[in-house]
């Protein structure tokens, strides 16, 4: 993993192809919790922890027990059973991966209130949001099933690291705007989450100015 | 006790998953870049909403409230899974159209949302009513968005040309942006607006909070 490989990492998932503006992932909470800034780095630092963690747990999951011919399948059903060789990837992607994530949400949450109380306070109540997150989701397929070439476990969590940051980015730009947004006089209508989607609307129009950037597409 | 009339007709207009309650956004936004996209994602999500509404139901009795959110997600996967081999085996252009947001399915808001303040509190039928009801609403949702996307920001509607004259010359210049990201969130925010502005919602100014009923 040079250091090349890394930054191509970081600007496509901060930018070109971030998650939120470009990609729609994690809308539901990039709505729901972006009025206030204090609520944005919450939900952001929260969202970054367990897609870190996700993209961890899944990439193992799927390396090492789904995909065919793997590990788990050769060492319970002997190499060359029928199973070994059609692996597990169609039936039990989405069973397995959300419940690794939910599991793994609950379990920070007890986690961090048993020992880091603190930082509990400060995120502990977007932590139970996550679950249905679907950029969490979504990171874990786009690190294994639909990645357009294997990643490797080191790319899988960089991709989870900088996914999460691009959406704490951008969580934290509409949290700005939509706190100057409360002192303007907009139609009674566009209150709230249609004029917030009109500004997102203008922010992915900016965001597609990093297309082609560093050579990605 | 409302009629069973109501239970399916709420979902449709008055409680619409995404322009009223603002649930399920994403595949709102992403895959409605073709009315054809749109119709099938609609479609894979009603019947994932429908099954799992009716299950949940149907084990009301059983699941034991403390741990009923892992029980429903369980449930909602398992029709997801058999939705996407369905869509991999008979619909392979919009299985391959649709990518990820087709196993996505499995953390849409609006269906985990139905089976918590539905389902789990009502009979069988009534929660077939509302599942359909309110996976109809989601798909006319999503086939309008995606409508005034591929009209005009493809000048295309269901792949076939339109906007052509009487000597098959283009009168009108396609908006790009509008099947880019960009114009999915400025035709999505000005719907909702719309839906506010000639729906009775003017009464409720905190309809941007989200409401499961």
């Amino acid at each position: 993993m040079n250091l090349q490989l890394i930054l191509q990492i970081a600007i496509l998932n901060l930018f070109v192809q971030n998650f939120v503006v470009q990609r729609f992932l994690g809308l539901c909470p990039f709505i729901g919790q972006s009025d206030d800034k204090h609520k944005a780095i919450g939900m952001g630092i929260a969202v970054t922890f367990v897609m870190t963690m996700a993209s961890f747990v899944t990439y193992l999951l799927y390396a090492y027990f789904l995909v065919p011919d793997s590990w788990f399948l050769r060492t319970v059903f002997g190499p060359g059973a029928g199973i070994t060789e059609a692996g597990l990837l169609d039936v039990l992607v989405t069973v397995s991966y959300i419940l690794v994530i939910a599991s793994l949400v609950q379990f920070v949450e007890m986690f961090l209130r048993r020992f880091v109380p603190t930082l509990y306070r400060a995120m502990g109540i977007y932590l139970a949001l996550i679950t249905t997150n679907c950029a969490v989701m979504g990171v874990a397929l786009l690190n294994t099933t639909d990645a357009p070439q294997d990643l490797g476990l080191t790319g899988a969590v960089l991709q989870g690291v900088f996914a999460g940051l691009g959406f704490t980015l951008v969580m934290l730009l509409m949290a700005g705007i939509r706190e100057r947004l409360e002192y303007l006089n907009v139609p009674p209508c566009f209150k709230g989450a249609p004029i917030a989607f009109l500004c997102t609307g203008l922010m992915a129009l900016a965001f597609l100015g990093f297309a082609g950037m560093a050579g990605l597409g | 006790m409302p009629s069973y009339r109501e239970e399916f007709t709420k979902g449709i207009f008055k409680n619409n998953g995404i322009f009223v309650l603002m649930l399920g956004l994403c595949p709102a936004l992403a895959v409605t870049t073709s009315v054809t996209n749109a119709f099938a994602m609609g479609m894979a999500a009603s019947a994932v909403l429908i099954c799992s509404n009716v299950i949940v139901s149907a084990l009301r009795g059983l699941i034991p409230k403390a741990v009923r959110i892992p029980c429903f997600i369980v449930v909602i996967a398992t029709f997801v899974t058999m939705v996407d081999m369905v869509m991999k085996g008979f619909f392979y252009e919009q299985s391959r159209a649709l990518a990820i947001f087709i196993p996505l399915i499995v953390v849409n808001c609006i269906i985990l949302g139905r089976a918590e303040a539905f389902g789990y509190k009502n009979t069988v039928f009534r929660s077939f009513l509302d599942g359909a009801g309110t996976g109809l609403g989601f798909t006319l949702a999503l086939i309008l968005i995606g409508g005034i996307r591929e009209v005009l920001g493809a000048g295309t509607l269901l792949g076939y040309p339109i906007w052509l004259d009487a000597y098959g010359r283009t009168v009108f210049q396609p908006m790009t942006g509008l099947v880019l990201a960009p114009g999915a969130f400025i035709v999505v925010g000005l719907l909702m607006a719309g839906f506010r502005a000639i729906g009775r919602h003017r009464q409720h100014p905190q309809m941007d909070q989200v409401t499961w009923e």
